[in-house]
C-alpha cells in the first residue's frame, strides 16, 4: 500500500513530523516497508531548450543536441527523436533520473562514441500520454521564461510503502490509515467533506441480483452519469497516480482508481451505451466466456459471480471488468458500480481462473459494505467536476442488511492477556477513535464493530486493538522461569544428536540437502519404496521426495568431484519418505566416501576406499552409541544400489528381522550412469528408527569389575575352508567353545592360491586363552587346542592346515 | 699387601682409559678368572698366619669391591656411549608431515539447532518434532487459517496430491497442534525442523528451517513472551545487551500477534547485533489464538499462552556472518569446511554455546 504524506494529510489533521508519523505507523502494526522519495523523483525533470542540433558522427538517425537547462553551461544530449530541432522547448531528464514509464535509471553514457548527459523525454516516457514518436514539445508562450525550472509543478513528495497484513483491508485505503494514526494520538481524523452533490433523475438501467445458491454479490449500488466528456486527468490527479508508480489512463479510470486508493472502495465504470438493456448479477454457467480488460478471454465455470446484461457476461464481479462495456475516451454515458462481493466467492473465482487484480485483492480481504454510497458520491462528484455530466439518483440493490456485529468485552481480559493495565476510560477512547460504538457497563463494554473491520469477531481481537494502539512497549519483560515439565530430549532425539556427531568425528562433512530431489537419480536408490511426486515442484529436476539420502549425496558428491576434490567424505542425517502420508518417513544417516586413502602420502601406501572403511565407520558408530560389538551380526544381503558382492547389512542381533545399517561399494552401474569418476565409491546407512533402545543405559550401575591376572596364552591356527565360508561363522564357532577361557579371537590372514585347492581359502586366526581361576598347564592348553580344532572341523567342514 | 695395592692401582688406572667391551672383559678375566690375580689372592688366604689373615681378607675384599664397581660403571659408560652413537645415526627429519588425519564437520544448521535447544533447555522447554509431510488440516485449518483465508497465499505451498490435502509443511506450527492434541496442558516446547515453501531466489530457499516455541499454562501472558524471547536472543548472540522491538503484526494462529526486530549496525562490512539504530526483523510470535486452542481441545477460558516461530538458517547467518542462504544446501565441500563446526564443539550451557 503506497501513499504520499500529503495525501495522508487530506484525512489527518496533524502537526507531527514525517519521521514520527512513520515510526507511529510501525508501532501500531502498519509495517513501513520504505519511506523515500518517489521512485520518480520529479525534481529531476527540467524545462529545457535545444540551442543547437548537430548530426551524430557515427549514426544516421541520431543527433547531438546542445541543451540549455538553465545552468551556466549547456549540456550535450544524444537524441534520436525526429522532432528535435533548434529552439525547441522540451523536458530534460538529468543523470540519475528514473524514467516513469519503464523505471530505467539514467546514467551518463556514450552512445556510439558520443557522451550523452541525460535525456530528452517523450510524453510517453513521462507517462503523460501514449505519444512516443518524438520528444515533448512545450508551448513557447507558457514555458519560454521557465527554462531550468522543474517541469512537474508539485514538489516531489515522499512516498510511504506499507506492508498491510491480510486482516486489515481497511488500511488498503489512505483514510483507514489516517483513522488508525488518529486513534494512536498522531492527529485528528478529518470529517469527509460531504458536499451535497446534485442528483437528477433516476437510474434508468434496471439492476437485479439473482437469488440463488452461492450468489457472490449481496449489494450492488449504481448511478448513471450522462453526457460526460472523458479526457486526460487534470495534473493534480495525474501526479497523484504517477507518484504511486501507476499510469494515468483517462479521467474516469483515474478517478475510480483514486477513490479506491483513498477509501479502499473499488468501483467499476461501464460505458452505459454498451449495456444491453439491464444489469443482472448472477452465477455463471459452465462454458460461458467473456473477454476481460486484460485482453484475455476467460472460460467460466459454474457459480462464478458475473455482472451480465441481456447479451451475456459483462464482467467478473469484484475481479475484473470486460472489454465489451469498457469506457474509452469517447464514452458519453457511464454507469458507475459500487458493490459488495463475498470474499470467499472472490477468492474461489480468482483462484480457478488465476486472475490477480487490485480489486480482487481488496474484495478478497473484505470491503466495507457501508461504503457503497460514499464511494459513489465521491467518484460521481469528481467525474462531474472534471468531465461534466448529469448524475442520476443512486440505485442500491441489497440482499443482506449488514448490521454491525456486537461483542461483549470484559475489560479484565486485557490485563490477563497482556500483563499490564490500561485505564477503562482510555480503553473506551481508543475503541471509539477506531470507530467502535462503545457503551460501558460495570466491568464490561458493549461494542458494535465498525463495518470496515471484518477481522474483528471476538474479545481477543479487542485486546489486540487496544494493545497495539497503546503500544507494545508497555508490555513488561518478565524473567523466564526455569521449571521443567519434562526432559529436553527424548531417547530418540539423544540418539540423533549422538550419532550425528559420532559420524562427523570420523572425518565426514555433514551436509543438509533438500528433502526433494530428481526422480531420475532417486530411481537408482528407491528400491521398493513408493515414488512421491510433488504436484507443483519448483523445477522438473526436483520433482519427488527422496526415498534415500544417497540420491542427493551422490549428486553433490559428483559436483564436488567436478570442483577438483578427489577424496570426499559426506554425510547427512535426515528424513527419507516411504509414502505421502504424515509420519510415513524414516530418519536415516547416509554417508558416502570417494577416492583414496592416504593419497600421495610419503610414508603410507595409498589405496582406493573400500567396503571395510565404511564397515568400520558404521560399526564403530554403533558401538560408540552403546551397542555391543559381539551382538552385532553381519549378513551379505544389501539393497540393489550396492555392489552385490561387496556390501552387507548389520543387525543388532542375529535373530533380528530388520537391519539397522547397510554398508558397501555403490553399485558400479550407478556410478557409471551418474558419470561419477573416482577410484572408489563406498557408503553406509544407519536407520535410526530401527535402533532399539539399549538395555543397559549409561545412568545404570556398571557391572562388577572382573579381571584375571593369570597368564595369557596365545595360539595360532590356520583352517582351510570353502571359499564362500564366512569368517563371522568361524569366530562364532570358536567363541562359543568356552567363553570363560577364550578371551579374544583375531583373524590375521586370509590366503588363497598356491598350496590351497581352487575352491578353498585359508583363514589364519590368533586365539588368546586365559583362565580367571588359575595358570593354565600345558595339558589344559593342549586340551582346549584340540577342542578348538575338532569343533571347527565338525561344525564348519574346515580342515586344520598342517 | 703391597701386591694387592699395586694390582688395584694398576687396574684402576687401566680402567680409566678409553676401553671397549672386549678390553674390559679381558681385565675381568685377568682379575677374577680362574687364575685371576684377585682370585689367586683369595686362594692364598689359607696360607697366611691367622693374625694377618683377617686384615688381609678385609683389604682384599674392599679392593675387590672397588675394582668390581669400577668395572660395572665402565661397562655402563661404554653401553651408554654405544646407544648414543647408535641413536645419533637414527636421526630422522621430524618436519616431515605427520600421518594423515581427517577432520569431520557439523553443518551450521545442526550446530545452531543444538545451540537453540541448549538455551531453551535452560528455561524448561523440551524438544518436540513432527512430520515433514502434513495434511492441510494440521498445517492450516487447525491453525485458524481456513481455506478461503488470504493468509494462505503468503505460504507458497508444495502439494503432494491434486486435492491439496497433503503437503510439505510450510512452517513448524503444526507441531503445536500435534503436541497439544496428544497431551494435556501445561505445554512448554520448542520444535525445530525442516519447512518448505515453493519460493526460490537469492534470498529464499524452497527448504529452510524453523523453530517453533509454545508455552501454554494458566496465566502465561505477553510479558512472559517478551521475557522468554529477550532471554533467548541475548543468550543466542552471546551479548549482554540486546535492543529489541515488538511490533504488532498478524498471524492467523496468534492474537495479539507481534513481529520482533533486533537492533544492529554495520561495522567494517559485518553485521553487529545488539547495537546501532537499524532494525532487523527476526521472528514472529503472539498469544495463541483461542480458536487454535479450541481446535486442539484445550479450554481457552482456562489456559492461555504464547507461541513463536524463528528462522534457524537466518539466525545462523547473522551469528556466523554467512551471506548466502542458498549456499546452506548446496554441499560445496569448501563451504562446509569453512562454515562447519568441529563435532566436539557440542553447545551446552556449562561450557558455553561456542568457544
Amino acid at each position: 500500500m503506497k501513499f504520499t504524506i500529503g495525501w495522508l494529510k487530506e484525512h489527518l489533521d496533524t502537526k507531527i513530523q514525517d519521521n514520527s508519523l512513520i515510526e507511529k505507523l510501525t508501532d501500531i502494526g502498519l509495517e513501513v516497508e520504505s519511506f523515500e522519495n518517489s521512485n520518480f523523483d520529479l525534481d529531476n525533470f527540467k524545462v529545457a531548450k535545444i540551442i543547437n542540433v548537430e548530426q551524430h558522427p557515427n549514426a544516421d538517425r541520431l543527433r547531438v543536441c546542445d541543451v540549455d537547462i538553465g545552468q551556466e553551461n549547456n549540456v550535450k544530449v544524444v537524441c534520436g527523436a525526429p522532432n528535435a530541432k533548434k529552439d525547441l522547448l522540451t523536458v530534460y531528464a538529468g543523470p540519475e533520473s528514473i524514467i516513469p514509464k519503464n523505471n530505467m535509471k539514467l546514467k551518463i553514457s556514450k552512445i556510439r562514441g558520443v557522451t550523452s548527459y541525460g535525456m530528452l523525454c517523450s510524453e510517453s516516457e513521462l507517462n503523460l500520454s501514449d505519444e512516443s514518436e518524438g520528444i515533448t514539445e512545450l508551448k513557447t508562450t507558457k514555458y519560454s521564461d521557465k527554462i531550468g525550472e522543474n517541469f512537474f509543478k508539485n514538489k516531489s513528495e515522499k512516498v510511504v510503502d506499507l506492508s498491510i497484513t491480510p486482516n486489515r483491508p481497511d488500511c488498503l485505503g489512505v483514510r483507514g490509515i489516517a483513522r488508525d494514526l488518529a486513534a494512536a494520538g498522531a492527529g485528528k481524523l478529518k470529517n469527509i467533506s460531504n458536499k451535497n452533490i446534485k442528483k437528477d433523475g433516476s437510474q434508468i438501467i434496471k439492476v437485479s441480483i439473482t437469488k440463488e445458491k452461492n450468489q457472490g454479490c449481496t449489494i450492488f449500488g449504481s448511478c448513471l452519469i450522462t453526457d460526460v466528456e472523458n479526457k486526460e486527468s487534470p495534473k493534480w490527479l495525474k501526479e497523484k497516480i504517477i507518484s504511486l508508480g501507476q499510469k494515468p489512463i483517462s479521467a474516469i479510470v483515474d478517478i475510480t482508481n483514486y477513490v479506491m486508493l483513498d477509501l479502499n472502495r473499488p468501483l467499476h465504470a461501464y460505458d452505459a451505451d454498451k449495456i444491453d438493456k439491464e444489469i443482472i448479477v448472477r452465477n455463471s454457467k459452465k462454458g460461458e466466456t467473456f473477454e476481460a480488460l486484460d485482453n484475455k478471454e476467460y472460460k467460466l465455470g459454474d457459480d462464478m459471480c458475473v455482472i451480465s446484461d441481456k447479451s451475456g457476461v459483462l464482467g467478473l464481479g469484484g475481479v475484473i471488468g470486460g472489454m465489451r462495456s469498457g469506457t474509452g475516451i469517447n464514452t458519453k454515458n457511464i454507469l458507475l458500480e459500487s458493490a459488495y462481493f463475498i470474499p470467499r466467492s472472490i477468492r474461489k473465482t480468482s483462484k480457478l481462473l488465476n486472475i490477480d487484480t487490485d480489486a480482487k485483492f481488496r474484495f478478497e480481504r473484505g470491503i466495507d459494505p457501508g461504503s457503497i454510497e460514499l464511494g459513489l458520491s465521491k467518484a460521481a462528484q469528481l467525474i462531474s467536476e472534471i468531465c461534466g455530466g448529469k448524475i442520476s439518483n443512486f440505485d442500491i440493490q441489497k440482499t443482506d442488511k449488514y448490521e454491525k456485529n456486537k461483542i461483549k468485552f470484559s475489560v479484565s481480559l486485557f490485563e490477563k492477556i497482556t500483563g499490564f493495565k490500561v485505564d477503562d476510560n482510555e480503553i473506551v477512547k481508543i475503541l471509539t477513535d477506531l470507530g467502535f460504538d462503545v457503551s460501558k457497563k460495570k466491568l464490561e463494554l458493549d461494542l458494535k464493530i465498525p463495518t470496515w473491520r471484518p477481522d474483528i469477531t471476538q474479545p481477543i481481537d479487542i485486546v489486540e486493538e487496544i494493545v497495539r494502539i497503546k503500544g507494545y512497549n508497555n508490555i513488561k519483560t518478565l524473567e523466564p522461569e526455569k521449571s521443567k515439565i519434562k526432559d529436553t530430549l527424548n531417547k530418540q532425539q539423544k540418539l540423533f544428536h549422538f550419532l550425528q556427531r559420532s559420524v562427523a568425528s570420523k572425518g565426514y562433512f555433514e551436509t543438509v540437502t533438500w528433502s526433494f530431489t530428481d526422480s531420475k537419480i532417486n530411481n537408482f536408490f528407491k528400491e521398493n519404496l513408493k515414488e512421491i511426486k510433488i504436484i507443483n515442484p519448483i523445477s522438473s529436476d526436483l520433482d519427488v521426495l527422496r526415498n534415500s539420502i544417497f540420491t542427493n549425496l551422490t549428486f553433490y558428491l559428483k559436483k564436488n568431484l567436478d570442483r577438483g576434490f578427489k577424496d570426499i567424505s559426506l554425510f547427512e542425517i535426515g528424513p527419507i519418505f516411504k509414502d505421502s502420508k504424515p509420519g510415513e518417513q524414516l530418519t536415516v544417516i547416509g554417508a558416502i566416501k570417494s577416492g583414496k586413502v592416504s593419497r600421495l602420502n610419503w610414508n603410507e601406501k595409498e589405496r582406493p576406499v573400500d567396503v571395510f572403511d565404511v564397515k568400520k565407520d558404521a560399526i564403530q558408530t554403533l558401538v560408540e552409541a552403546g551397542y555391543d560389538r559381539k551382538s552385532l551380526f553381519i549378513r551379505d544381503k544389501s539393497p540393489s544400489y550396492y555392489h552385490p558382492g561387496k556390501a552387507g547389512s548389520v543387525y543388532l542381533d542375529k535373530d533380528d528381522i530388520e537391519p539397522v545399517a547397510y554398508f558397501g561399494d555403490i553399485h558400479p552401474n550407478i556410478v557409471k550412469k551418474l558419470d561419477i569418476k573416482t577410484e572408489g565409491l563406498v557408503g553406509f546407512e544407519i536407520y535410526l528408527d530401527y535402533l532399539k533402545e539399549n538395555k543397559i543405559k549409561l545412568k545404570d550401575q556398571k557391572p562388577n569389575f572382573e579381571y584375571s591376572d593369570y597368564q595369557k596364552s596365545e595360539r595360532d591356527f590356520a583352517f582351510i575352508v570353502d571359499k564362500n565360508f564366512k569368517a563371522q561363522d568361524l569366530i562364532e564357532i570358536i567363541s562359543s567353545i568356552d567363553q570363560n577361557l577364550i578371551r579374544s579371537i583375531k583373524i590375521f590372514d586370509i590366503y588363497e592360491g598356491e598350496n590351497i585347492p581352487d575352491n578353498k581359502k585359508s583363514i589364519a586366526i590368533n586365539v588368546i586363552i586365559q583362565s580367571s581361576e588359575k595358570t593354565l598347564e600345558e595339558t589344559d592348553l593342549e586340551k582346549i587346542n584340540k577342542l578348538i580344532i575338532s569343533t571347527v572341523e565338525t561344525r564348519s567342514g574346515a580342515k586344520i592346515r598342517s | 699387601m703391597s701386591d694387592i695395592k699395586k694390582i688395584k692401582d694398576d687396574y684402576l688406572n687401566r680402567l680409566n682409559n678409553d676401553l671397549n667391551i672386549e678390553s674390559v672383559n679381558q681385565i675381568k678375566t685377568e682379575l677374577f678368572g680362574k687364575n685371576g690375580k684377585i682370585s689367586n689372592s683369595f686362594k692364598s688366604l689359607g696360607s697366611l698366619p691367622s693374625d694377618e689373615r683377617k686384615k688381609f681378607a678385609s683389604d682384599l675384599n674392599s679392593i675387590k669391591d672397588e675394582i668390581q664397581n669400577k668395572i660395572d660403571s665402565k661397562l655402563q659408560e661404554i653401553e651408554t656411549k654405544e646407544i648414543n652413537s647408535k641413536l645419533e645415526n637414527e636421526k630422522i627429519d621430524v618436519t616431515l608431515p605427520e600421518r594423515e588425519f581427517s577432520r569431520g564437520k557439523i553443518h551450521p544448521v545442526s550446530q545452531v539447532i543444538d545451540e537453540i535447544s541448549s538455551i531453551f533447555s535452560e528455561i524448561g522447554f523440551s524438544v518436540e518434532e513432527g512430520p515433514d509431510i502434513e495434511n492441510e488440516h494440521y498445517n492450516f485449518t487447525a491453525l485458524n487459517t481456513p481455506d478461503n483465508h488470504p493468509a494462505r497465499d503468503m505460504h507458497d505451498t508444495f502439494y503432494l496430491d491434486n486435492n491439496k490435502e497433503l503437503l510439505l509443511r510450510t512452517h513448524t506450527s503444526p507441531v503445536q497442534v500435534r503436541t497439544m492434541l496428544n497431551g494435556k496442558p501445561p505445554f512448554k516446547i520448542i520444535a525445530p525442523g525442516r519447512t518448505y515453501r515453493s519460493d526460490s531466489d537469492q534470498t529464499h530457499s524452497p527448504m529452510f528451517h524453523q523453530v517453533e516455541g509454545l508455552h501454554i499454562d494458566k496465566d502465561i501472558n505477553m510479558g512472559h513472551l517478551k521475557g522468554c524471547l529477550n532471554y533467548f536472543i541475548k543468550s543466542f548472540f552471546e551479548v549482554d545487551k540486546i535492543k529489541m522491538r515488538f511490533r504488532p503484526s498478524h498471524f492467523p494462529f496468534t492474537e495479539p500477534s507481534a513481529e520482533v526486530d533486533i537492533g544492529y549496525e554495520i561495522k567494517n562490512g559485518k553485521i553487529i547485533i545488539g547495537e546501532g539504530d537499524k532494525w532487523l526483523e527476526i521472528l514472529g510470535c503472539g498469544m495463541v489464538h483461542p480458536n487454535v486452542l479450541k481446535n486442539v481441545k484445550v479450554n481457552p477460558d482456562k489456559y492461555q499462552g504464547y507461541a513463536f516461530g524463528i528462522g534457524i538458517d537466518r539466525l545462523g547467518m547473522l551469528k556466523y556472518g554467512i551471506n548466502d542462504l542458498r549456499a546452506f544446501f548446496e554441499t560445496d565441500y569448501r563451504w562446509l569446511n569453512h562454515f562447519g563446526f568441529d563435532p566436539l564443539d557440542v553447545p551446552s550451557n556449562y561450557r558455553g554455546l561456542s568457544r
